[in-house]
């Protein structure tokens, strides 16, 4: 069992603070680092995996500092984003290096079963710059485990993998966290983080935006006021009904039709709406929410965290 | 030495377009030293190309050429990252990518100058190029593979040391000849053969060879302990 531990870590370039004030635990089992694109996590990612100096603060793995300790890297597995530039090796050849790399008592042997394991046996006599993006991926996975390490850190794992699999990944990365071991992958999809993880770092503008299992991140993205447009039989009638709603903070009118809605108890909203139409014989047309897209959640979390301090 | 990063950094240089150019100028030198001393029956013209063209330009060009290919494009794309989370002592890696390099410039580079030496009239004098090209081929590997863990532009410092400082300043100021890794080599080569020059004291040539040589290695193995992966955010 292996933890790493943040405290008060910050990164900055030049004038640029990529990370800032970070304290996190990673312990065993699946944890998600979601945010956005350019929040910090592949600078995060670098200083957890010795990759980076942090500016200010510690980052350790089970009590002992990453940066510049080689020795880190027999309990690290690591798949950067960074692109395989070894194409002209073949898979096998290039899993194989990793795992004589790690000295490995019998590399060929694990090189093989780990290839079974990310299933790319079938192509690893070719040469890697014939690959897709997903195998490249895979074949990334297997050099990062053919050591079977007791941390494994993940830089965007699922781009550019097809769905099929996309699934076989997360449920290999799944019962590698049931076996104990510390899995830290980074995501900006919301959806991945939720599917595999059971605890989930937020960080956005490399702040710690949030922290918890997936059932609290999940509340706080509900509970935030949500924008909805509606359509509907008579969008006029709809909108004064809807402003009599407790749940409903704000009503408009679009210019040709359709009424904008802001909510604040989406639970709320969402029982009282149907009967609502029902009862005063309107037709809803469409209900779609206009703003999900991933940067207004991760900015409210960020304005709530700050009304907290 | 890690026979692992020893085999990768022999593909890498093999595979990449820039091992036919390192190729390409050894061969042109031999065949240009060849029409010379066919073509004059002269032994000096011929010699001259061997000091001046061989030993002065083609042996370090070789030399960057090998010594960045084996390390600049891993460092440049930040590849590098999938040997470096191996528990693998730095300074081995960069051992192990200078031994190829090294092999390379000694092989294809002082090779090359000593093939030369032998067409131009062979003797003690080719024996004396060739030794010089062992000594300052063994510097030069050591020195450019550092200039290519510490920045991008190691070719073009590289290219700029050897050309400006060595050549330009070198031809110009006798001093130079103290803080210049090919006078070093051709003042070893000089025990062989009283042909070659005497720029500086025996000891002295042998002793910055060697200093240069493994302070050289030891920065480079620091410089990737200290490895940063700045990602593209």
């Amino acid at each position: 069992m292996s933890t790493i531990e943040l405290a008060g870590v910050s990164r900055w370039f030049g004038n640029v603070v990529a990370v800032n004030d970070v304290t996190m635990t990673i312990g065993p089992g699946v944890t998600g680092l979601l945010g956005p694109n350019g929040a910090g996590k592949t600078t995060l990612m670098a200083m957890m995996s010795g990759f980076l100096a942090p500016s200010a603060g510690t980052v350790t793995l089970d009590g002992q500092p990453i940066w510049r300790r080689t020795d880190a890297y027999r309990d690290i597995g690591l798949v950067p984003e960074r692109e395989l530039s070894f194409g002209y090796l073949t898979g096998r050849q290039f899993v194989l290096a990793n795992a004589r790399l790690h000295r490995m008592p019998d590399a060929a042997a694990a090189t093989e079963s780990i290839l079974e394991v990310v299933d790319m046996v079938e192509p690893a006599e070719r040469r890697i710059d014939t690959y897709s993006k997903g195998m490249r991926q895979r074949i990334k996975i297997a050099a990062a485990l053919v050591h079977d390490p007791k941390v494994l850190l993940l830089d965007e794992p699922f781009n550019g993998v097809d769905p099929r699999q996309r699934m076989h990944l997360m449920d290999l990365l799944r019962r590698l966290g049931d076996e104990g071991r510390t899995v830290l992958f980074s995501s900006h999809i919301l959806e991945e983080v939720e599917r595999l993880a059971r605890h989930i770092e937020v960080v956005v503008s490399g702040r710690h935006a949030a922290s918890g299992d997936f059932g609290a991140i999940r509340r706080l993205m509900t509970d935030r006021p949500v924008q909805y447009v509606i359509g509907s039989s008579d969008d006029r009638g709809l909108a004064a009904l809807l402003m009599a709603e407790p749940s409903v903070t704000s009503v408009g009118l679009r210019p040709r039709s359709g009424i904008d809605v802001q909510v604040s108890d989406l639970g709320g909203f969402a029982t009282a709406l149907p009967g609502l139409a029902r009862r005063h014989g309107i037709t809803l047309v469409e209900l779609t929410p206009s703003d999900e897209s991933l940067e207004s959640v991760f900015s409210y979390l960020v304005s709530r965290q700050e009304s907290l301090r | 030495m890690n026979s692992t990063i020893a085999t990768l950094a022999l593909q890498a240089l093999l595979g990449r377009r820039r091992f036919l150019l390192l190729v390409a100028f050894p061969v042109l030198m031999v065949a240009l030293t060849t029409m010379i001393t066919v073509m004059t029956g002269l032994e000096d013209p011929a010699w001259t190309l061997v000091g001046e063209l061989g030993y002065t330009l083609v042996l370090p060009l070789v030399a960057i050429l090998a010594a960045s290919s084996v390390l600049g494009p891993e460092v440049d794309d930040g590849s590098i990252v999938y040997l470096l989370s191996k528990p693998v002592n730095r300074h081995v890696v960069a051992v192990s990518k200078w031994v190829v390099a090294w092999a390379t410039t000694l092989l294809v580079g002082a090779g090359s100058v000593f093939l030369a030496g032998v067409v131009a009239g062979g003797g003690d004098r080719a024996a004396g190029w060739a030794v010089a090209g062992l000594v300052a081929g063994t510097t030069y590997s050591a020195l450019f593979l550092a200039l290519s863990a510490l920045t991008r532009h190691a070719v073009v410092i590289g290219l700029a040391f050897v050309l400006v400082w060595e050549g330009l300043l070198g031809g110009l100021l006798s001093g130079v000849a103290w803080l210049s890794i090919g006078q070093w080599g051709a003042r070893v080569g000089h025990e062989l053969s009283r042909d070659l020059p005497d720029p500086v004291g025996l000891p002295w040539a042998i002793g910055a060879s060697v200093v240069v040589t493994l302070a050289a290695l030891w920065f480079a193995g620091d410089r990737l302990r200290s490895f940063a992966l700045t990602g593209d955010e």
